[in-house]
């Protein structure tokens, strides 16, 4: 990173960094599209794996989709899972190495659709690790297909007319972190969005949060992101779009705090 | 103030969410190219920057950093 | 040593135990299920671990990540649960990860059966999607079924790829004294796997090659330590094919059955022997080449896999001709003595 612009640096004033680049990303660019929030998403993890102080004690595991290529971006040792099987990687991991963190990293076709068995009965055992859900109702490396998590009238590829619960078949969306939150085992499930700088920073507390219980037991964060290339808008507009049409469907908040209940 | 934000402008893809971010608004799109043909941040009026970090927080591309010109007072803590 | 009375699975899992295999991951299917129960007794006495996973595939999966942060690991299943743990065993061997399978074979296709049937031939030797083999080591006996499991975990490692058991009921649910030997634990490279990244940059374990002459150069490298396979791993066991005018060819306990029947035939003076392939991949091709016999029947417990093999080996020097049995149905020895008259007196070619 050497070349920059902006404010010129004063001359005898000191002065403070107050937002830097985590070392718990490598330096690569990224590959995603403009406007995507994967890279944000990274970021609050990375962020966590420096204030923590486990970046050399963590395995990231990246999923099949957009984010399939997080093992260049995250500076830790990475596994890279087969689509869906991300939770079952990371039970095979945390079951040998229990001392080490382990995080998978998610997108909405990856976990809700093919990887519903692997997420749910993980969650269900309790397995300590934590998911980062990137949840933003499509298919995008694919080029934009129906996922689990597309709203009702939301045009894809494959639903080119909306997506018809009834008249087509083609179901209704997915609510992960409510259907989680239907089972025993799992220690701390939140969603938050990250249409906002304000959102950003509630959803790295969470984030945050569910790598410190992540010791105790399993833990889940949805992120409700953008796709602005496969949503056919521009980043600002579907920013604006996700919150006025994916945050009625899928509300943020803290859904299960294992902790704060004080029965663990 | 003289708090200041620098942009890799390499990094940058120029999907403009920190310009949105922007209390102040000043920072804008440049009118050259960086290495990927993207028009990429960058901050017009320093003088008006506070230093909030909403730009980088929002940036996909963690291309910004900030910085924060101390007061006496902190300097002195 | 002391010998031990053992269903052939539970001595398979035991035999894992002992080689130092701390993990297990599986799901039930017939008729291996002996092999997931004992492990869920075992493993928590010495300190290791099993889950009984929601399904195959993933199973395949949980002993990918407990292989990449550099655990002995077992998985075990039955032909249709092979079918599906095809999809982490491929990533297994893109990765290049040591893993071990059982399967204990059934019959199909689809369902098919329970009863024991060699019909995984195809699944085990030429197995999922990409160019990948794993190397199949199929024991005759249970004895032998314990020996081969121990091996197995070092060859994993050796060659840090899947390894596959393949039996069938026979194995899997006959009982056999069978006596542990003592296993002596040999030391690996473990410096790729995923454990942290304490003082060096961080490890990756992955499949994914875009660029193609990349992934070229992986398919290369992966199938160059298949080549060593083939000149240092083949194992396969010769019976009176000294004077042998006449070769069976049998793996399993149809080679069992075909030492019966041979002894009946050598009796009426038909000169046969045995060649029994241990190790299914690598194949033993040129035992079968060097072989100076009239013909080579073939036996099997399915529609005839294993002969694609035996015929490859053979180059077309010899004739091979099939004899099988399928369904769970198990081939006796008069049956095999039988076809072997009919085809000497017949004076078949």
């Amino acid at each position: 990173m050497t070349s920059s612009t902006g404010g010129s640096m004063p001359e005898k004033q000191p002065f403070k960094q107050v937002f830097g680049y985590p070392r718990g990303l490598t330096e690569r660019p990224t590959h995603y599209c403009p406007g995507c929030m994967h890279g944000v998403a990274h970021r609050l993890v990375a962020e966590t794996l420096d204030e923590l102080g486990i970046r050399e004690r963590t395995v990231g595991i990246s999923p099949v989709g957009c984010a399939v290529l997080a093992y260049n971006y995250f500076n830790c040792d990475m596994v890279e899972a087969s689509h869906g099987r991300a939770p079952a990687v990371a039970t095979g991991i945390k079951r040998a190495r229990p001392d080490l963190y382990c995080f998978t990293y998610q997108g909405d076709g990856d976990l809700a659709s093919i990887g519903m068995a692997e997420i749910i009965h993980a969650a269900n055992r309790g397995e300590s690790f934590t998911v980062i859900f990137y949840n933003n109702a499509i298919y995008g490396m694919t080029g934009g297909q129906m996922a689990p998590t597309t709203l009702v009238g939301m045009r894809t590829t494959t639903s080119p007319g909306g997506r018809d619960p009834l008249q087509k078949g083609a179901g209704y969306p997915i609510c992960m972190a409510e259907l989680l939150n239907t089972l025993e085992g799992p220690f701390y499930i939140a969603r938050q969005s990250l249409l906002s700088s304000r959102e950003i920073i509630r959803a790295k507390r969470c984030v945050k949060k569910a790598f410190q219980l992540q010791p105790r037991g399993f833990t889940f964060v949805e992120l409700v992101g953008t796709c602005p290339t496969n949503w056919g808008m521009a980043p600002i507009e579907s920013r604006r779009w996700a919150s006025e049409n994916m945050l009625p469907q899928f509300p943020v908040g803290v859904f299960r705090d294992r902790e704060k209940e004080g029965d663990a | 103030m003289n708090n200041w934000i620098r942009v890799d402008r390499d990094r940058c893809k120029g999907c403009e969410l920190c310009l949105e971010s922007c209390p102040e608004q000043i920072i804008e799109l440049s009118s050259v190219m960086n290495i990927k043909g993207y028009h990429f941040a960058v901050q017009k009026d320093a003088d008006r920057c506070t230093a909030c970090r909403l730009c980088a927080i929002s940036c996909p591309e963690v291309a910004i950093s900030v910085f924060r010109v101390l007061k006496k007072r902190q300097r002195a803590s | 040593m002391e010998k031990l009375m053992m269903k052939g699975s539970e001595a398979i899992a035991e035999a894992a135990v002992r080689a130092g295999c701390r993990l297990f991951f599986g799901y039930p299917i017939t008729p291996q299920n002996e092999i997931p129960e004992y492990m869920s007794r075992r493993l928590f006495e010495v300190g290791g671990q099993f889950v009984q996973a929601e399904s195959e595939v993933a199973a395949s999966n949980m002993i990918y990540g407990a292989a990449a942060v550099g655990a002995r690991v077992m998985t075990s299943s039955s032909s249709p649960g092979i079918s599906l743990k095809q999809e982490g065993l491929s990533y297994c061997a893109g990765s290049e990860l040591p893993v071990v399978v059982v399967n204990i074979m059934r019959g199909g296709p689809g369902l098919g059966g329970i009863q024991p049937s060699q019909s995984d031939y195809w699944q085990s030797t030429k197995p999922g999607h990409g160019d990948w083999h794993p190397l199949v080591l199929a024991p005759s006996t249970i004895q032998e079924a314990a020996d081969l499991v121990m091996d197995a975990f070092d060859l994993a490692d050796e060659y840090r790829n899947p390894v596959m058991i393949l039996g069938y009921g026979l194995i899997g649910q006959m009982m056999e004294p069978v006596a542990f030997r003592e296993y002596q634990p040999r030391e690996f490279d473990k410096s790729w796997t995923t454990c942290g990244c304490k003082g060096r940059p961080p490890n990756i374990v992955n499949s994914l090659y875009l660029d193609p002459n990349i992934l070229e150069e992986h398919n290369h490298a992966i199938f160059q330590k298949y080549e060593r396979m083939k000149r240092e791993e083949v194992r396969f066991e010769t019976f009176r094919m000294d004077d042998a005018r006449f070769c069976l060819a049998a793996y399993g306990t149809v080679a069992r059955i075909c030492k019966t029947a041979i002894a009946q035939l050598r009796d009426e003076g038909i000169k046969v022997g045995l060649i029994r392939p241990i190790t299914l991949f690598p194949f033993p091709e040129a035992v079968f080449r060097e072989a100076r016999v009239r013909w080579i029947l073939d036996i099997e417990m399915s529609m005839g896999q294993m002969i694609e093999d035996v015929r490859l080996a053979v180059r077309g020097r010899t004739p091979v001709h099939f004899y099988g049995r399928v369904g769970g149905v198990v081939p006796t020895p008069d049956e095999i003595v039988r076809k072997v008259r009919e085809m000497y007196k017949e004076g078949v070619k």
